[in-house]
């Protein structure tokens, strides 16, 4: 019978559309709200804490036998508030907000100086061995052989990836990095008794963490300014340069994207003036393989694994951010190390006291992050020293391209070729009546997670796009057709289209100024709300 | 290279458009000593996803993993059973892989989480307000410290001798070039007297730990009363998150800041990190804390939704001046802790610490009742303290040989006369009452 239908007519009927249209009768385009507050396939959310309930889980504990506690008086008679949730309400609870996020493995993630780029799901499946994730940190050395083995293997990657002398593991991000840096140069100047030395040299267009990792250190901050094409002045920084300089921290690429071109002439006048040389590496993406900070005169220097060796970002970390050092600095890396005895076996130093250098103390309990070791280890070994290379070409090249393909929508920040980002201000929107954080909003709407805005500072409403050497040709395109289109639409007066947006995201614009006036940072019951509002 | 989608041609009609003849072209700025004229020696070239995973397994291999023997180690890091859920859904990549919430509208499933994880963690300390995490216990006690002498406006730190030996350093190593004065008391198992004698009218905080490094349950609240009427703020550290499923919560002894470790709910031991570290505090001191904050607002249609929020605390706007320079934090950690503590409730939470301690008590009867071996911490939830007629270190070495990873000798922590024979022994639901019959037995041999 089917089988006379298929004959029949042009289409090949199956047994779910036979005798139904096959396209929409009336769509008259405004779609209906719905009664279930879905939307198709995003569907709707709420907090555990309405749909939980403090008498379920989603966990099957074998019983308690009732032996006699030792809680010396201390049993929590409260409850934590806490709602469960069956495990298969738990799924579905956790699997529908995912699905409000956006993410690299989506689409392009463009957000320049925290390097989307892909990641290996070969890293998530090594770093889950047992052999490192069900290990515990203080376990005897004897039996962590192989954990210490990836520590070994992943200090030798970096520190000839950058000509330098060691490499301290243990920082868990690129500002806690930051904070080893120059920990280890505050350490060596007291050491040498330049206890005046305090001042330390931070470009305006440094990353936030710069300062303020200066001042945790103690150190007071001295801005030097950008000259005209986007790098350090360098007649300022020869102005600032005197008696009671600790250091410099400067990024390299900078954070417009550029590399620092006297940055060796800056090495030397920092070296002559008593201080150090702070790099930060947070975009050693463009150079490795390539360039080795050594070769230019760099003191410490952090590298966040979870940019430039693709450890995930995982919507804010973890994170890590071992920090390589010179000769100079090396004696005073921070404990724990791991280092190898005569018998070839390896071994820990945790203690200062055990160890041969000055380590300036102790930054975290344990070594740092193993689970983000093996993961950026996997990386190197699949990469290798020509694939290392080839990643950084490309994500410049990519850069490159999308600077010269956007250059004539928008107004790049500066002249001339860049390194793995490309910086564009907002002159070209003068007069349109859209900001960048419009313009970023729009592109929401198209599919893509906005470019770093308004940051560095130094370049008005910046748009800072790093494409990364994951995306294709083929996706650049893509890109740059979206792009342009926003491009031309803000100058054609369409303004709305910005203003308002985002449109199709799952919520429309937040307001983040009322978030900040009214605070509401936990969960509390509805009538306790009210009540908080009453106040 | 499998991860690298640009072919020859794509790179020579990229380089025609940017209007260059070479890749070299754009490495220009780069001093020309400093360039290398070809992929850096010492190091192997790209590998298949087989040979990779072959070097690594080989790895692995050299370790003992914690599933695999009798394992008591304890001390800041604790095996537990997280639930296979957990893992999935923290891998999902639209978790996995995204950034920190900058653009909340794409990033819903992110903040929302991180609201939920704020309210989970308030909850479980009984304080007014948590923060989106830290990178670990440690560091989080670090920044807590420096917190209260912002708070106070004083300079001196009191730690207490029951505090983690590397919470103490690490907090030491922060505090000291923030021009802190560091009072250490000497290493007890006990001391909240010496610990308020010590309190002056510049002590900004007081550190203390419950359960302590010896496992011993103090309550603080007469400590903190006191403490705070000399104008110092009480700080409670704790290396064990599922302890507050049984034990009073630092929250309701008045603590004005707790810091502690997260990874025991929802994460594994991955040999130290990464860890989430847990930060709470009272409302009054919100704007004073370090770290990201999400919190509830509504978008132009006036729907329920969440942003990162009071950002003017932190670095990226106020750079100098922030109250830390945390930026990314342990985000996907944070995740895992939330989706296990969902899975678990208020229900699960208390059944799972309730077999903790029931598994500690065994170990602690079996393990004291040996000839010469000593209990030395009367209350306890799931870790306890020995001490051995023998070096612990040694005995666990002895152990070890045996594949039994018998617990972690204090001297590991910190090298201190007179803790030599002290070793930390710890027990979760994934001890069995073999394992803990193996503990007995060989410890009975090695000393
Ligand atoms: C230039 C720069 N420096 C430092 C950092 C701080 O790194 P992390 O977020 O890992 O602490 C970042 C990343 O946000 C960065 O882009």
């Amino acid at each position: 019978m089917s089988r006379r239908h298929a004959e029949e007519g042009d289409l090949v009927m199956a047994m779910n559309n036979v005798g139904r249209p096959t396209a929409a009768i009336a769509n008259n385009g405004a779609a209906p709200t719905t009664f279930s507050g879905a939307r198709g396939l995003l569907q709707p959310t709420s907090l555990i804490f309405e749909t939980g309930s403090i008498d379920r889980t989603g966990v099957d504990l074998p019983p308690v036998k009732g032996v006699k506690t030792r809680l010396g008086g201390l049993a929590r008679k409260s409850s934590t508030g806490n709602p469960g949730l069956s495990e298969p309400e738990a799924v579905r609870h956790y699997v529908r907000l995912s699905q409000r996020n956006y993410a690299i493995d989506l689409g392009m993630f463009p957000l320049g100086s925290c390097t989307m780029k892909h990641n290996a799901r070969l890293n998530e499946k090594m770093a889950r061995l047992p052999g490192f994730a069900d290990v515990h940190p203080l376990q005897p050395v004897s039996t962590v052989q192989g954990a210490l083995g990836v520590m070994d293997q992943l200090s030798h990657w970096l520190i000839t990836l950058t000509g330098m002398k060691a490499v301290a593991l243990s920082p868990k991000a690129g500002a806690h990095g930051e904070l080893c840096g120059m920990l280890a140069i505050r350490a060596a100047l007291d050491a040498q008794g330049q206890t005046h030395r305090r001042r330390v040299l931070v470009p305006e267009s440094a990353h936030g963490t710069n300062p303020a990792t200066a001042v945790q250190c103690g150190f007071i901050v001295d801005e030097i300014k950008a000259a005209p094409d986007g790098r350090v002045d360098l007649s300022d920084l020869k102005t600032k340069l005197g008696e009671d300089v600790a250091g410099i921290m400067l990024t390299n690429p900078n954070t417009c994207g550029l590399f620092e071109r006297d940055i060796r002439e800056i090495a030397d006048l920092i070296h002559a003036a008593g201080g150090y040389f702070y790099c930060d590496g947070a975009n050693f993406n463009a150079i490795a393989g390539r360039v080795r900070p050594g070769d230019l005169g760099v003191d410490a220097m952090h590298i966040n694994l979870h940019k430039t060796f693709s450890t995930p970002h995982g919507g804010g970390g973890p994170g890590s951010g071992p920090t390589v050092l010179s000769d100079a600095l090396a004696p005073f890396a921070p404990v724990p190390y791991v280092v190898t005895r005569a018998d070839g076996s390896l071994d820990l130093v945790e203690h200062e006291a055990d160890s041969d250098g000055e380590p300036f103390g102790r930054m975290v309990a344990f070594h740092g992050q193993m689970g983000m070791y093996t993961r950026a280890l996997t990386y190197m070994l699949s990469h290798g020293a020509d694939g290392i290379k080839q990643a950084s070409e490309d994500a410049v090249l990519n850069a490159n391209y999308v600077q010269a393909c956007l250059k004539e929508h928008m107004s790049p920040a500066f002249d001339g070729v860049c390194m793995h980002e490309a910086l564009f201000d907002d002159s070209w929107l003068e007069g349109t009546g859209v900001t960048t954080l419009d313009f970023a909003k729009a592109m929401i709407d198209e599919g893509y997670h906005p470019m770093t805005m308004y940051f560095p500072l130094v370049v008005h409403g910046a748009m800072l796009i790093e494409p990364t050497e994951s995306e294709s040709k083929a996706s650049l395109d893509a890109f740059i057709a979206s792009m342009t289109g926003l491009a031309k639409a803000a100058k054609a007066g369409d303004t709305t289209r910005f203003t308002g947006a985002p449109y199709h995201a799952p919520v429309k614009r937040l307001d983040e100024t009322r978030a900040a006036r009214k605070p509401v940072l936990k969960w509390a019951p509805p009538v306790e709300a009210s009540k908080i509002a009453a106040e | 290279m499998r991860y690298l989608p640009l072919t020859p041609s794509d790179r020579e009609q990229m380089l025609a458009k940017v209007g260059v003849a070479s890749i070299e072209d754009l490495f220009l700025d780069v001093p020309e000593i400093a360039r290398l004229d070809g992929p850096i020696h010492d190091l192997p070239f790209a590998q298949g996803e087989l040979a990779v995973e072959r070097h690594m397994q080989r790895l692995s291999n050299a370790s003992v993993a914690a599933g695999s023997v009798p394992f008591f180690c304890g001390a800041g890091a604790y095996r537990h059973a997280v639930p296979a859920s957990v893992d999935h859904l923290i891998q999902r990549s639209e978790f996995l892989t995204t950034y920190t919430p900058y653009q909340p509208e794409m990033a819903q499933g992110t903040v929302q989480t991180l609201f939920e994880f704020q309210s989970q963690v308030a909850g479980l300390l009984a304080c007014d307000v948590a923060n989106a995490s830290m990178y670990d216990g440690s560091t989080a006690c670090a920044e807590a410290v420096v917190m209260a002498a912002r708070v106070t406006k004083r300079t001196k730190v009191v730690f207490s001798g029951g505090l983690h030996p590397h919470y103490r350093r690490a907090a030491r190593t922060l505090a000291k070039h923030s021009g802190l004065e560091i009072a250490g008391l000497p290493i007890a198992i006990q001391d909240e007297a010496a610990v308020l004698a010590a309190v002056d009218q510049n002590t900004a905080c007081v550190v203390v730990q419950c359960p302590n490094v010896f496992g011993t349950l103090t309550d603080f609240t007469e400590l903190a009363k006191a403490v705070q009427a000399k104008g110092a703020l009480l700080i409670a550290v704790f290396t064990e998150a599922v302890a507050f499923g049984l034990i009073t919560p630092p929250g309701e002894m008045g603590a004005d800041i707790v810091a502690g470790e997260g990874q025991s709910i929802g994460n594994a031991l991955n040999f130290g990190g990464p860890y989430v570290g847990l930060f709470a505090t009272k409302d009054k001191y919100v704007r004073q804390m370090p770290g990201r904050l999400a919190g509830e607002t509504v978008d132009a249609d006036g729907t329920r939704g969440f942003v990162l929020t009071l950002s003017t605390r932190e670095q990226h706007i106020r750079r100098d001046k922030a109250t830390s320079n945390i930026c990314t934090n342990s985000g996907l950690c944070a995740l895992a802790f939330t989706i296990h503590m969902t899975l678990l409730g208020d229900k699960g939470l208390k059944h799972l610490a309730q077999l903790n301690h029931e598994a500690a008590c065994e170990t602690a009867d079996a393990v004291s009742s040996i000839e010469g071996v000593e209990l030395l911490s009367d209350s306890f939830f799931n870790e306890f303290a020995v001490r051995l007629p023998v070096n612990a270190a040694k005995a666990v070495e002895a152990m070890a040989a045996q594949n039994v990873l018998g617990g972690v000798p204090y001297s590991r922590l910190r090298q201190e006369a007179g803790f030599e024979n002290v070793l930390l022994i710890a027990a979760t639901e994934t001890t069995t009452a073999e394992d803990i019959a193996c503990l007995a037995d060989t410890l009975k041999k090695v000393i």
